[in-house]
Formats: structure tokens, C-alpha cells, sequence
């Protein structure tokens, strides 16, 4: 474990990533408690420029409401979003990669081509789809997200298991009599768990995105502040106010180069091949 | 007939205009205007399609018997003059003598018997209007005679092109109207010929030389542009393709913006006879909107002062009750619903609200309506109100409102400038019935209104009228049925250079006539 985080830490763009990812968490986590009032709140004249008026450092929107509460409750649903989705992607697409490897012949077909249906759809249109459809809410975009996201994780899984499979400690397992869900809970799975947390830290990033997307298409919670729904609802008075726009915008660059970093730095850290080589 | 005036010209803020039928200030002949029609209008055979961009282009095709003023006082167009008999149920008009159609062929009352035929199959507010009529005669070719079953006050006031354009009988008589080829080249009496239509491009229409008024139309040509985005349009006007931008074409943001720029000038006039008014649906079903004590707090609770200012770029007004101020026998002597959120909080105690969560259904026509509806979400939430948004599409929010699945919604509907016209039909309790988002969807059931408003529209002479709806209104407003909102201006924004384009209850729709262009 203390070679994982050197390995990693060493990487500096991952100990960037991590830096900045902890500030978002502290910001979603802490936020809310300096800027108690709903982000929703209409506090002072519209299109405030940034630092003009003491305590609206990023100035005001177009119906008057603070841009800094705005970013700060945004940061929150962001985070939320990007790791339940996950969550639930990894729920769905772990299991069907896993048996599909693990048992092969007619189940291995049948969930493979299953996953592909899934797969030969633009994952975008699919997410637009189903959150029109289910009616935007915080968790019809969560479930959107894990459906449109999962089946990268069951190829990966499966390609993973299949590999296992054949290793002599299954086939002792499995010889010695112990029941298949067993075998793959504890034999097979641990082993497979470093890619799939790159994987992950991949698909927070990914999903945050998503989420942005569907914000700024006006498909997000229309009750919860979100990054995206700042960017869509600014974007068409830009002209006369960039700082609506820009600053979650910003936000989501960060958040999103931050991820994608610690994604390529744990691919480094946890990759036996490349730990020899350093 | 009395002869009118000229009292004013539509200058920067557009002054309300009376107009003589036959000359305007010496307008300079010649030139071309550039519009924007948006969204393209999917036909332009008036008596067929009645949608606000067939209306805006062939309102300067075709004619009707009337026009109307921006206090909605009748004006000539095709007729000439006309008489209503003392007991309220005779309408003579006298139609205009040497009128040609544009293919040539004279317009004579044959066509007015017709077009009531035509218009009574194809155009649901013709035919709920032409309902009171018992027959129609025609004693000589310029003359036709309305006999109505019983007086009905707002007759003088379905003259109007959208309301009533005259058909040439001549070429549907017979006909299969849906079907008739010449659907696609109309043919009216008014000052533009239709010339040309590049679907997704533009529609032409050139002068009328034989237009019946002496003089008119002042245009050669009129280009309208069909361009489908919003930022497009903003800047089609901006690099001065275009130089007229019709009421909606841009969206709402953009117009102060437009409006800053060198020689341009905004008006807010011309939608007198439509008077669109905007409220919410309160749901007088279930739920807290049931309680009349909620549904004033809901008035109270609204800062919609901050609404015109912010969100409509201070157009428009905000609305006192169910009639807007241009509609006939609108009163303000009504109880006042100031923003009083104290009032509110006050209202919702006595009113036994306990924090029931309440769905809100904003109006998904865009960004201005989105805003507008967070808004009020958060003045609703300020006094207390546990207001839930619901994310909805232009078919979701219409199955909703028609099928009653709703506890606050946004809308707006046009009145068409009386109240028996626009305005019962949103209170009266036989207009209960699902199915349709135009009609009484609040749910709002009182014996006394309904027969106020029966009483109103076959009262006789006006000044019955008037006392009868002085009375509905104040009633209404003291029971809050729906949350009235604002009065809404859509800006006719043009280049200072177009001139009197504006100038009668329906604006640009048959504004063409009389504009021109000053070089």
C-alpha cells in the first residue's frame, strides 16, 4: 500500500490531480455551510461583474442570483452524480463481465451481444433518450449515466475473468468444490480490481461531463444547481455577461483534467509491468 | 360614417395611432422591407392555417371586412361603413365599391356570404362567432346583412383578417378548400400579391398596383426571411439583411441589446387585439391550490414587478386580473395584489398550509419562460411554499395541463380584445373539459360567474355590458382562480427607417399596408 501512493505520488500530475480534486471535495462538502441560502435565491441586481460588489466575488447571474453559491452547491451535485452513476455502472457492468468470462459457451454469447446492444448505440443519444423519457430528475440522469456507462466495464471485466479463469488456483478452487459465486467473489474479482479502478476514476470524470451535458441541454434536475445547467443558462446572455459562462465552465475543466490525471496515475501505479521498470 | 383623423404617428415608442382609410403622412413611395418570419409558417391560405406566422404574412394578402384601431375601434377595410340596428341583432355593412381581387376579378358580397360559409368549416373562432348568426343576406352586391339570433356584444369585433379573411368564392366555390391547388399562390384583395415562396429561405410578395386604397401600398416588395436559429436572426438584423423583426423573433435577451443599437426603434404596440396575458394555472381541484386563502398568498408571494423588469426587459404590464387593460370592459377598480411576501406568510397560516409539496410546471417555450419560472419558484419557496419543479417538453406540459396533472403551471393565451371572446372561456364552468389546455383548466366552478359572463355577452347596448363585467372581474380577482402574471409585449424591433408599420390592434399583421421606408 505505501509503494501504491510513492508510486503514485511520484507521478506529478496525478499528485496535481489529487490536490485538486480534494479542494472540489472540500468545497462539496463544506461549501453548503458558508453559503447556507439556496443558490437559487435572487440577492442582488442582475449581471453583477465579477468583483464589483463585496461578497458577490463572481459576480451575479441573470435573475440576480449569486454565481459563487451557484459553483459552490454546483461542485456538490457534480461529485454526487459522477460517483453514484459510477457506482451504478460498476454494480451493473461488473457482474455480466464477470459471469460472461467466468462461464463462457451460450451465457458468455448472450451477454456479450446483450452488452453490444448497448454499445452500438451513441452513448450520448441514449442518455438524452432515456432522461426525456423518465422526466429530468437527479436520478433519472444518475440512471442514465449508469446505463449509457457499464458496458466498457463488463468488456473490460470480462477480458479480465476470462484470463483468471484459466490460472491454476481457479481450477483448484473450483476442484476443491466451492460454490461459483464463490469463486469469483473471492478468487477471481480481487485480482481484477486495479484496472477496474482506473477504469473508474475514468468514468467519475466521464459522468460529470455527461451530467454537465445534459444541464446545459436543459435536461438536468431543474430543481438542483448544477455546473452544466450554469453554463446552458448563461450561455445565451454571453455576450453581455462572461462570467456566467466562464466560471463553471471552468470548474468543470478542472474537475474533469483533475480525474482524468489520477486515472493516468493509478494506471502507472498499479500496473505491475511498469512498477518493475521504475 | 365618421371620417377620422390622424392624431399621431408611430414614432420611437410607437404613440396608439388612428388612422384615415385613405391617407397617412406623406409616406415616400418605393423600397423593400426585410422581415423575419419565425417559425416558417407551414401555409399561407389564411381561411386554412390561422398559426401566428401565416397570420403575420397573409394579413397583408388578404383583407377582412374591418380593421381595428389600438383601442380596438372598428375602421374600414373592405366595407366601407356599416350600421348596427337599435335592438343589437342587425349588422349592415356597406362593402367598399371597384375592389378587384388580385387575379382581377371584382370582390362583391357574394364573396363575404362565402367566405362565412368556407371560414365556418376550416376556422374554429369564426365558427364559434358565426354561431350567433341566425342568416346573412346580401340585398345588392355591396351590401351584406348579419341577423343575429341574439344580440352579441363582440360581433363589431370578429372583422378582423385573422379572425374573418375574405375568400375569393370564385376559385373555391366548389372546390375541395383543403386540396385546391391555389392554396399554394393565395389570392385576396389586400396591398401584397403573393410572388414567390423558397421553402426555408424566404417568402416574396410584391405590390398590389390595383390595391383598392388610392396610393397604397408606399413597399414594392417584401422579402420575408425564414431563419431558424435565434442568434442567426439577432444577427441578420445586426449586419441589416434584415431590417424588421416581427414581435418573438429574437429571443428576449437580445432585445435590449438590439435595441441600444444606432437607429433602431422598439415598439411594444400592435398586439392590442390579441392581448396575450400570462398566469398560472393554480389547481382549484386539490391539493393546497384548493384554498382560496393559498391561492392569495400565492398573488402576495410574487414580486412581479422584478418579472417585467429583469425577465421581460420591463415590457409589458403587470396584469390587475382576468382581462388585460386593452380588452373591452377591462376595470382596475379591483382588489390590489401588491408584493406583500409578510401578507403571504400570513395568508398561508390562516390558509392551514402545513408545507405539502406543490408541483410547478413552468412553460417550455424557452429561456425567458425557464428564468421566469425559477423565479417564482423562489418567491413561492420565500414564503414558504415547498415548490417542487417539474422538468417538462411542449407535449408534456400540454398532456398535463389539459389532463388536469398539475398544481401551479404556466401560461399565457390571447384574449382577442373581449371578454366574451378571450376571457370566459377561461372561468366559465361549462368550459370544464379535459382534454384541452386552452379552456377553464383551473377547475373553477361559480354559478354567479358563469352566468355574469352568459348575461355579458348577449347584453345590449354596451353599457350593460360594461357593468356586468366590472362585476365578473371583481369577483374573480377576489377569489383568484388562476395567478394572473403579466400583460406581455412581444417588440416589434425595426430599423428607425421603416415607418408607420405599427399602427393598428394587430400590428405587423396588416401593418404592411400603410409602412414605408425612409431614404
Amino acid at each position: 500500500m505505501k509503494t501504491f501512493w510513492r508510486n503514485l505520488l511520484r507521478n506529478r500530475g496525478a499528485a496535481l490531480g489529487l490536490v485538486v480534486l480534494a479542494v472540489v471535495l472540500v468545497v462539496a462538502i463544506a461549501g453548503p455551510m458558508l453559503f447556507p441560502n439556496s443558490p437559487w435565491r435572487m440577492v442582488q441586481r442582475p449581471f453583477l461583474p465579477p468583483m464589483t460588489v463585496p461578497g458577490f466575488l463572481l459576480g451575479t447571474d441573470a435573475l440576480g442570483r449569486d454565481v459563487t453559491a451557484g459553483l459552490i452547491h454546483g461542485a456538490r451535485v457534480s461529485l454526487i452524480v459522477g460517483l453514484v452513476s459510477t457506482l451504478a455502472a460498476l454494480a451493473i457492468g461488473v457482474p455480466i463481465g464477470a459471469m460472461a468470462g467466468y462461464f463462457g459457451g451460450r451465457a458468455d454469447d448472450a451477454l456479450m451481444r446483450f452488452t453490444e446492444f448497448f454499445q452500438t448505440i451513441p452513448s450520448f443519444a441514449l442518455a438524452i433518450v432515456l432522461v426525456a423519457i423518465l422526466q429530468p430528475s437527479i436520478y433519472s440522469i444518475v440512471g442514465a449515466i449508469a446505463i449509457v456507462s457499464w458496458p466498457p466495464v463488463a468488456r473490460l471485466v470480462r477480458g479480465e475473468v476470462l484470463s483468471l479463469r484459466a490460472q491454476e488456483y481457479v481450477q483448484a478452487a473450483i476442484v476443491t468444490g466451492h460454490g461459483h459465486g464463490w469463486i469469483i467473489w473471492r478468487e477471481i474479482l480481487p485480482n481484477t480490481l486495479s484496472p477496474v479502478i482506473v477504469l473508474a476514476s475514468l468514468m467519475v470524470a466521464t459522468a460529470i461531463l455527461l451530467e454537465s451535458s445534459l444541464s446545459f441541454l436543459g435536461l438536468g434536475d431543474p430543481n438542483l444547481m448544477s455546473w452544466g445547467y450554469m453554463v446552458g443558462a448563461g450561455r445565451t446572455v454571453m455576450r453581455q455577461a462572461w462570467w456566467i459562462t466562464v466560471f463553471p465552465g471552468f470548474a468543470i475543466l478542472l474537475t474533469v483534467l483533475a480525474l482524468n490525471l489520477i486515472g493516468e496515475g493509478l494506471n502507472d501505479a498499479l500496473n505491475p509491468r511498469l512498477a518493475r521498470e521504475r | 360614417m365618421q371620417t377620422r383623423t390622424l392624431t399621431g404617428f408611430i414614432a420611437t415608442f410607437g404613440l396608439a395611432t388612428l388612422v384615415t382609410a385613405t391617407a397617412l403622412a406623406q409616406g415616400k413611395p418605393g423600397g423593400v422591407a426585410n422581415a423575419i418570419i419565425q417559425p416558417e409558417p407551414p401555409g399561407l391560405m389564411l381561411g386554412l392555417v390561422q398559426n401566428g406566422p401565416t397570420q403575420m404574412v397573409s394579413g397583408n394578402i388578404y383583407e377582412g371586412l374591418l380593421r381595428y384601431d389600438a383601442k380596438l375601434n372598428p375602421m374600414p377595410s373592405l366595407a366601407e361603413s356599416w350600421t348596427i340596428s337599435d335592438d343589437g341583432k342587425v349588422y349592415t355593412f356597406k362593402l367598399k365599391q371597384g375592389v378587384t381581387w388580385h387575379d382581377g376579378k371584382p370582390f362583391t358580397a357574394a364573396d363575404v356570404v362565402f367566405s362565412t360559409e368556407f371560414l365556418k368549416q376550416t376556422h374554429p373562432r369564426a365558427r364559434a362567432n358565426m354561431a350567433q348568426v341566425d342568416k346573412v343576406e346580401t340585398p345588392d352586391d355591396h351590401t351584406v346583412v348579419f341577423t343575429l339570433k341574439q344580440p352579441f356584444g363582440p360581433f363589431i369585433g370578429v372583422f378582423e383578417v385573422g379572425s374573418m379573411p375574405m375568400i375569393p368564392k370564385h376559385i373555391y366555390d366548389g372546390t375541395d378548400y383543403k386540396t385546391n391547388p391555389a392554396n399554394n399562390t393565395p389570392v385576396g384583395t389586400g396591398p401584397f400579391m403573393f410572388k414567390e415562396w423558397q421553402k426555408g429561405s424566404f417568402i416574396k410578395l410584391v405590390k398590389n398596383p390595383n390595391y383598392h386604397v388610392k396610393g397604397k401600398p408606399l413597399l414594392d416588395e417584401i422579402y420575408w426571411h425564414v431563419v431558424p436559429d435565434a442568434a442567426a436572426r439577432a444577427v441578420a438584423f445586426e449586419t441589416g439583411k434584415v431590417d424588421i423583426l416581427p414581435g418573438g423573433s429574437v429571443e428576449n435577451f437580445d432585445v435590449p441589446r438590439l435595441s441600444k443599437l444606432k437607429d433602431v426603434c422598439v415598439t411594444g404596440k400592435g398586439w392590442e387585439f390579441f392581448s396575450p396575458l400570462s398566469w398560472l394555472w393554480l389547481n382549484n381541484r386539490q391539493g393546497p391550490t384548493a384554498n382560496k386563502q393559498f391561492r392569495q398568498a400565492v398573488m402576495y408571494a410574487m414580486d412581479r414587478d422584478f418579472a417585467k423588469n429583469v425577465i421581460w426587459n420591463g415590457l409589458g404590464n403587470v396584469a390587475t386580473g382576468p382581462a388585460s387593460s386593452s380588452v373591452r370592459f377591462y376595470t382596475d377598480d379591483v382588489p390590489k395584489y401588491p408584493y406583500d411576501p409578510a401578507k403571504a406568510k400570513a395568508l398561508l397560516k390562516e390558509a392551514g398550509y402545513k408545507g405539502e409539496k406543490v408541483r410547478l410546471l413552468p412553460l417550455p417555450y424557452g429561456e425567458t419562460w425557464q428564468r421566469w419560472a425559477e423565479a417564482v419558484r423562489q418567491n413561492l419557496q420565500d414564503v414558504g411554499i415547498n415548490v417542487e419543479m417539474v422538468a417538462t417538453d411542449v407535449p408534456g406540459w400540454t398532456q398535463k395541463t389539459a389532463e388536469w396533472d398539475y398544481d401551479i403551471a404556466f401560461t399565457y393565451l390571447y384574449q382577442y380584445g373581449d371578454p366574451a371572446l378571450g376571457v370566459a372561456r377561461t372561468y366559465v364552468s361549462s368550459q370544464i373539459q379535459k382534454g384541452s389546455p386552452w379552456n377553464n383548466v383551473e377547475g373553477y366552478s361559480n354559478a354567479a360567474v358563469d352566468q355574469l359572463f352568459a348575461d355579458g355577452a348577449n347584453a345590449f347596448p354596451d353599457p350593460k355590458r360594461k357593468d356586468i363585467y366590472a362585476k365578473v372581474q371583481k369577483t374573480l380577482v377576489e377569489d383568484v382562480p388562476v395567478a394572473w402574471l403579466l400583460e406581455l409585449e412581444f417588440p416589434t424591433i425595426t430599423r428607425c427607417k421603416v415607418k408607420d408599420l405599427v399602427t393598428t390592434a394587430i400590428g405587423v399583421n396588416d401593418g404592411f399596408r400603410d409602412a414605408w421606408i425612409d431614404k
